[in-house]
């Protein structure tokens, strides 16, 4: 029947591949067939790039590439001046610095407890507890929230009159300013963070955990082995080419993260949650003064890192597959 | 009907739509409010869509940052509308349509004066842009009420910002307030205290310098006024970067005794509080050398990548005449930039006695504003020394960084703004 009614529009289509098959060669007919996506993929990533590079090797505030001028590596210099990188106040661009701080930071934090919490939420959720697909979903719900929701309610529960803060009053303790200090409002946000994506791992690793074959735990109980002891030696080894997935997918989540940080906090207090791409959107873009070159310099940095950590996850996706 | 027939009847039909075509000519006015600013003006331009046969005039009412972020971008692609409403007056300038040679110069020099040089592209240009149609100035707001409850005196009109941390400290401890003062996190609101403080802004031969003696001297108070609690400290340290944030809610709440913000609250406060409790609007506080506010606020304009110069000159003309500019004054309850209708006085619609006592006290600061602050709000890249200004005191707040410092980076920040910018 379907055949029926798409046979003649094959016909009416047929005609014209043909005379072009007959023109080009068969070879170079799938040049045709790639053209759209080539172009779309061309005109929304391959062109933004080039510009991206144009711009991190040109100055002043015009954003119209002709007006520019061209200062060759001078963005990327004032942006590695620095007498100790370890020392934000020792670099010229001290904010760009640090922004590479409190991410590296961020990452370091975040990726140990999403990948820890999302762990012992998998194992829990492995096992055959009462309501497990209720917990299942209620796990992986913020997943399904909007970044600046997830901020606004986080923000409303942690600010001077929020909730938080109403609880530790109702039992006797003194409210505290959460986001008002710089070390807390840089806990809240890894905090928020594992919060949100948490579910999405978990989801993973819960994955990986139904993939281990079954006999091997009852080959470890036939053998007399403890829980702590079939983790260790059975599960941990088989899940890690998971984990590993995780920790790297987790990492460039961590790298990327903006919306619901800068939505929380602002980046404050001061520059303490700033971290490298509000820095790049707040250069470039956030208002006077507008420097798009150090912006551009910026992100072309960040994206030297991000290829790095995809070849890391490439190796290791294709080694665990490669058993 | 015969082919022939169809045929003449659909080129009639098509010579008859492509000439509607050519003659309605639509205005997109891309507009923000603080209170009902695009209401008023609203009903003012269909009087002139009434009067103009063929306009149309489409207002896309936008959050205040997409004028602040998007807008610029879209006039730099040369995707923008025909006309915005903007307060980056000296920023924008380049794009400017210049309505002098549609307008009657004489009126609208003798109507706006020097305001109109704030949309000026430099010294030497004496073009036409901007219909200044919110004339703004910053000043504080107290609570009167808690005031009357601490039994605590109100200080006068010549009393230092020392003067007023005192007394307000005094006011919050009696009535147990959360907060003593607050500032909105914006570099344009510390711009007229600093400048009170001496804060010089531009060199002798007006180079912007922003960080001098009479600037550091006012940050290192600010700084400290947050530290020690005057300042209610979540407004400017629990931000980061540029992120704009007022106390209004905390002072409508009742939780603050005095909060320096602008002319543009006014109709929020009245309201919002109500008689909840007595609010007034008193003079900007003194430092050594002023006791002044900045000016400020939004103006009208007309690009010049337009399709329709003319109309839109017109437009903008339209709103400027006096019993128009009046009317859109009245109804979004702010300080008149024309100067006969200043000089004749507003009677504002729907404003409580409160409201207009407030408008009035606010109005009556122009006068007193220092001639730094003028020069400030007219120079181009004014955004990016507020913004600087912004970052560098809240880091300096939250003790990232000392006052000496922040100062310096701020001169660096300058630096590199100005290099950028070809200045």
């Amino acid at each position: 029947m379907l055949l029926r009614l798409i046979s003649p529009l094959m016909n009416v289509v047929d005609l014209p591949m043909r005379a072009l098959q007959r023109r080009l060669g068969i070879s170079r007919l799938a040049w045709v067939f790639l053209l759209p996506n080539l172009l779309l993929f061309g005109t929304f990533a391959f062109l933004p790039i080039l510009l991206n590079f144009a711009y991190a090797f040109t100055g002043t505030d015009n954003i119209l590439l002709l007006d520019r001028t061209f200062v060759g590596a001078e963005n990327f210099a004032q942006l590695l001046d620095c007498d100790s990188y370890l020392d934000p106040n020792t670099c010229a661009r001290d904010l760009f610095w640090r922004a590479v701080h409190n991410t590296a930071w961020f990452i370091v934090m975040q990726v140990g407890f999403m990948v820890g919490f999302s762990l012992l939420t998998a194992l829990v959720l492995n096992r055959e507890i009462k309501a497990r697909g209720f917990f299942r979903a209620v796990f992986f719900f913020p997943v399904l929230l909007s970044p600046v929701v997830v901020a606004l309610v986080w923000k409303w529960v942690l600010q001077r009159n929020g909730i938080l803060n109403a609880g530790l009053e109702a039992v006797g303790m003194d409210s505290v300013v959460w986001l008002l200090d710089r070390h807390w409002a840089f806990f809240w946000s890894v905090f928020l963070s594992v919060w949100a994506h948490m579910g999405f791992y978990t989801l993973i690793l819960l994955a990986g955990l139904q993939a281990i074959p079954r006999d091997v735990y009852e080959a470890a109980v036939m053998d007399a082995a403890g829980p702590w002891r079939t983790f260790r030696r059975i599960t941990l080894p088989l899940l890690m080419p998971t984990m590993l997935v995780v920790m790297v997918l987790a990492l460039i989540k961590g790298v990327q993260t903006f919306d619901e940080i800068y939505a929380f906090t602002g980046g404050g207090p001061g520059s303490a949650t700033t971290f490298i791409i509000q820095y790049i959107y707040e250069t470039g873009f956030g208002g006077a003064p507008r420097l798009f070159g150090p912006a551009a310099a910026a992100s072309l940095l960040l994206a030297l890192l991000l290829v790095a950590l995809t070849v890391i996850q490439l190796w290791i996706t294709r080694r665990s597959s490669n058993g | 009907m015969t082919p022939t027939g169809y045929f003449t009847k659909g080129a009639a039909l098509a010579a008859m739509l492509a000439g509607g075509a050519a003659s309605a000519q639509e205005i997109r006015f891309m507009c923000y409010s603080d209170g009902n600013e695009c209401e008023a003006a609203g009903e003012i331009i269909e009087r002139f869509e009434a009067e103009n046969d063929g306009v149309s005039v489409v207002i896309d009412k936008v959050p205040y940052k997409a004028i602040l972020e998007n807008l610029p971008v879209q006039l730099a692609a040369g995707t923008g509308p025909d006309m915005a409403k903007v307060t980056d007056l000296g920023g924008l300038s380049k794009y400017y349509l210049d309505l002098a040679p549609h307008v009657d110069r004489a009126y609208w020099e003798e109507s706006f004066g020097p305001i109109l040089d704030w949309y000026r592209k430099g010294p030497d240009d004496d073009g036409i842009y901007g219909l200044h149609s919110q004339l703004t100035i910053t000043g504080p707001f107290i609570n009167r009420t808690l005031f009357d409850q601490a039994e605590v005196e109100v200080p006068g009109p010549d009393a230092t910002w020392d003067d007023w941390a005192e007394a307000t400290r005094k006011v919050a401890e009696a009535t147990e307030t959360p907060f003593a003062m607050a500032i909105d996190r914006s570099g344009h609101r510390i711009a007229g205290p600093a400048i009170s403080y001496g804060a010089k802004l531009f060199g002798e031969d007006g180079t912007p310098t922003l960080v001098d003696e009479g600037f550091t001297t006012f940050a290192q108070k600010f700084v400290d006024w947050n530290k020690d609690g005057t300042m209610a400290p979540d407004v400017w340290g629990a931000a980061g970067g540029t992120t704009y944030q007022d106390a209004a809610q905390e002072f409508i709440n009742g939780e603050l005794v005095f909060y320096y913000s602008g002319s543009w609250n006014v109709q929020r406060m009245d309201s919002s509080i109500g008689d909840a409790f007595d609010w007034e609007v008193v003079g900007s506080p003194c430092g050594p050398a002023a006791c002044t506010g900045m000016p400020g606020g939004a103006g009208i304009v007309g690009f010049e990548q337009t399709q329709h110069p003319e109309i839109v000159a017109k437009l903008i003309d339209f709103l400027a005449e006096k019993e128009n500019y009046a009317d859109l004054t009245a109804k979004s309850l702010n300080i008149p930039a024309h100067a006969a209708v200043a000089a004749e006085g507003v009677t504002y619609e729907g404003a409580s006695e409160q409201a207009a006592a407030a408008l009035n006290a606010f109005a009556a600061q122009v006068p007193t504003v220092s001639p730094i602050a003028f020069a400030y709000q007219g120079y181009k890249n004014n955004r990016a020394m507020f913004n600087i200004s912004l970052a560098r005191v809240s880091q300096a707040i939250v003790g990232e960084l000392t006052v000496e410092e922040a100062m310096a980076r701020a001169k660096d920040d300058l630096a590199q703004a100005l290099a950028e910018s070809g200045e």
